[in-house]
């Protein structure tokens, strides 16, 4: 048993950070530093940047663009990328889509689709969640009537993430409304965006942004050769997709980075006459952070070496614990970085204010970090809400 | 990084465990306890058999050249079978500050004694008024020809009042609460002007406050540099905060087992309370927070021999925190979730419970470590 980094590791935490250092264009090192979510192009940039080098495919093997590392070289990368700030590889490509193409797709699937996916020549979205099938997924309720060659497919998603900058969209779909279980009706389908039916409405977060979309789908004709493995086994692909790549879901590089974007603020701004970094009670919150997001360090560290000695392939069910505390902790720093700002958090930046003040690096900080504060409400929703990880936590491990 | 155990680890672990699901069941305890040194002398010779007395020890000094994993894994054990053998005293506590401290001469007087189970000791260091300030040492040591003499009074020794041999802080030079000037001292548990008075902790664990009047003290009997003492006194708690880390996931563990067997087999309403959603989420917040909790007990152990004293002692502080803040959600949680049966003297979840209040505080409690985290937030 050993904590400490082999010199091997250190070599390549090393190699990583210089690439990053180098590579990362400046503009956009700079609005993620002020807070801000990555705009599409700067996601892209880097992506691209990413895949040039072989990395941006973090997860795969080799022979499908990946740079076939470890699990803990993978954890390494993930970290100092969200430590740098950079923005990270789209997970609907990367973590998601992709993986499952590598498991359950047919060749032509693959080699038409992951080479594009890794260079985010094309943008994934997920076509999951419905009105009436949040976390019970299994209800859904859009339905694919075979014809011929094409599915024809109706119904509505909604909470599509990035679905307005998408050209593909994997779909579950109810091909099957009599089976005799739920889970056993289900196929999934990749949707071209462009194809004639299909409606995204935006809807805007209390952010203020737009990340989340309504989907509609009005007897959208999708080819027989876009459906993923079987027809009705379409539930065995979302499990594998939900299941299979749990590295780096704590985002802890990313709460590190919150944190330390709150002491820079809490150095700059004063409270009771003296710098809010010299205030007990901040410095209290600060130092319980940094307990958690370490005891949170470790446990993702015996999750991921864990999975560097046993691949069944099986989710580790301490990754959800890693999901339900990181995104606690994420909710904790952006909340810090929020409060550090004071009344300047208040204000919604945006161009008039620009042209009325002085470019003003503390204001923009704090409109960004209520930003992410707002947004981030989303992290103990997304990809299984923490409720339903301690749903998976007692049938997993409790075995109640 | 790599947190496989080696074969002899586990080789070590197994036959902990198969000894104490042998002899060390809840019944078997009591009995243990009511023994008039408040544990099992038996238990005390098969700790040594074992070779857990000299684990941490030089193979030069009857010992077995075991690190902080290998105490980190016996006391999980330990204290998923509530042990109340004096093991945390002799061999981590006073173990570590002869090792740290120690001369030559003095590892081989003591070392091999404690190893093969003839000698006990306790660390007598805290002082009523000094809650949990290191440095905050009243007793003085004077010089007297030769030797030195001792005055004060030590609070809530562990073990103290088995022990044969004390080590012993006192101030030979500085004020209350200078770094410099505290000096430790081996000391006949038995010699003239030594005044014991055991006890029984909260948790059943045995200790003492200890009187000390005009007690003489040879020179060859002052454990590492006059007036240097406290680095030593920093190891020596440090060794002892991840010990008790790692018996306190053990009690965590306990207590959730329990727990999820309790609720597994407790009806109300007509279904076992476990089919409860209520419930489910409050066992999983446990388990969380247990394995949170064994995380940062991993810490404390892998932080025990590194080098770099600030970043050493930043980590067990950390470890401090999490633990204790652990233990407090699990083992509160674990008297809730057993209702009325929880809350009796003859049912195990509320001994655990005291084991884990009292652990939460040995060397510091985590609203002590978490302030000295915040003073250092850079």
């Amino acid at each position: 048993m050993d904590l400490s980094f082999t010199p091997e590791e250190l070599a390549f935490r090393d190699e990583v950070r210089a690439f990053i250092r180098d590579n990362l264009p400046t503009d956009i090192r700079d609005r993620m530093r002020l807070g801000y979510s990555p705009r599409k192009e700067d996601q892209i940039r880097w992506q691209r940047i990413l895949n040039k080098n072989g990395w941006a495919a973090h997860s795969w093997p080799k022979e499908y663009g990946g740079p076939g590392w470890s699990p803990v070289q993978r954890m390494i990368f993930l970290n100092e990328n969200q430590l740098a700030p950079a923005p990270e590889t789209l997970s609907f490509n990367i973590t998601m889509i992709g993986p499952v193409l590598i498991q359950f797709g047919t060749e032509a699937q693959k080699s038409r689709f992951l080479p594009r996916a890794a260079n985010l020549d094309d943008w994934w979205c997920q076509g999951f969640s419905e009105p009436g099938a949040g976390s019970d997924l299994a209800a859904l309720k859009t339905s694919a009537k075979r014809e011929g060659d094409h599915y024809i497919v109706n119904g509505q998603k909604i909470w599509t993430s990035t679905a307005h900058n998408a050209d593909w969209c994997f779909v579950l779909v109810r091909t099957n409304p009599s089976a005799a279980k739920r889970q056993e009706g289900i196929s999934f389908l990749l949707v071209d965006m462009k194809t004639p039916g299909i409606t995204v409405r935006p809807i805007i977060s209390i952010d203020g942004n737009h990340h989340l979309n309504e989907v509609f789908f009005d007897n959208v004709k999708v080819p027989v050769e876009m459906r993923v493995y079987e027809e009705n086994r379409g539930w065995d692909v979302a499990k594998y997709l939900l299941g299979n790549e749990r590295t780096g879901i704590a985002r802890l590089g990313k709460s590190m980075e919150r944190v330390k974007a709150a002491k820079e603020m809490a150095r700059e701004v004063r409270f009771n006459g003296k710098p809010l970094i010299e205030d007990a009670a901040f410095r209290q919150r600060v130092a319980q952070i940094e307990v958690d997001m370490k005891a949170l360090e470790i446990s993702q560290y015996r999750v991921v070496s864990a999975y560097a000695k046993q691949r069944d392939g099986r989710p580790d069910p301490l990754s959800s614990v890693l999901k339900v505390k990181g995104t606690e902790l994420l909710q904790t720093t952006t909340e810090l970085a929020m409060d550090a700002g004071g009344p300047l958090s208040m204000e919604v930046w945006a161009k008039e204010l620009a042209e009325l003040n002085a470019p003003d690096d503390l204001l923009e900080a704090s409109s960004a970090a209520t930003g992410s504060y707002l947004f981030l409400r989303a992290a103990s929703i997304y990809g299984g809400t923490n409720e339903i990880q301690k749903n998976i936590l007692t049938k997993a491990v409790l075995r109640l | 990084m790599d947190f496989d155990l080696s074969d002899e680890q586990r080789l070590l672990a197994d036959s902990v465990t198969r000894l104490l699901a042998d002899q060390y069941g809840f019944e078997a305890r009591k009995g243990y306890q009511k023994q008039a040194q408040g544990w099992s002398t038996e238990l005390w010779s098969r700790f040594a058999e074992l070779g857990l007395l000299g684990l941490p020890f030089g193979e030069d000094y009857g010992g077995f050249g075991g690190g902080p994993l290998e105490t980190m894994l016996i006391m999980e054990q330990f204290g998923h079978a509530l042990v109340l053998e004096p093991y945390v005293a002799t061999v981590v506590l006073a173990g570590t500050a002869i090792r740290e401290g120690g001369t030559n001469e003095q590892k081989q007087a003591l070392l091999p004694q404690i190893a093969e189970g003839a000698l006990k000791l306790a660390f007598a260091h805290g002082e009523r008024q000094a809650r949990y300030d290191l440095t905050d040492v009243m007793t003085t040591a004077t010089r007297d020809g030769k030797g030195w003499v001792l005055d004060g009074a030590k609070s809530v020794v562990t073990h103290g009042d088995c022990a044969d041999q004390l080590v012993i802080s006192a101030r030979t030079a500085g004020e209350r609460d200078a770094s410099a000037g505290i000096t430790l001292f081996l000391v006949d548990a038995n010699a003239p002007g030594v005044a014991r008075r055991g006890y029984a902790m909260r948790d059943e664990q045995r200790a003492a406050d200890i009187a000390l009047s005009n007690v003489h003290v040879a020179e060859a009997d002052v454990l590492g540099e006059v007036g240097d003492g406290l680095p030593v006194i920093e190891r020596v708690v440090e060794a002892g905060i991840a010990a008790t880390a790692a018996e306190a996931v053990g009690a965590m563990a306990a207590m959730n087992d329990l727990t999820l067997e309790y609720s597994r087999t407790r009806e109300q309403f007509g279904k076992p309370i476990g089919s409860y959603q209520v419930v489910q989420h409050r066992l999983a917040d446990m388990f969380m927070s247990m394995e949170q909790g064994r995380s940062m007990a991993m810490l404390a152990a892998m932080s025990v021999n590194q080098a770099d004293s600030v970043e050493r002692a930043r980590s067990i502080a950390m470890a401090k925190v999490g633990v204790g803040q652990a233990c407090r959600y699990v083992s509160q949680s674990a008297v809730q979730m057993h209702g009325g049966i929880g809350m009796t003297e003859e049912y195990a979840v509320g001994h655990y419970f005291r084991r884990c209040m009292v652990i939460e505080r040995l060397f510091g409690d985590p609203a002590y470590y978490l302030a000295r985290l915040s003073a250092a937030v850079e």
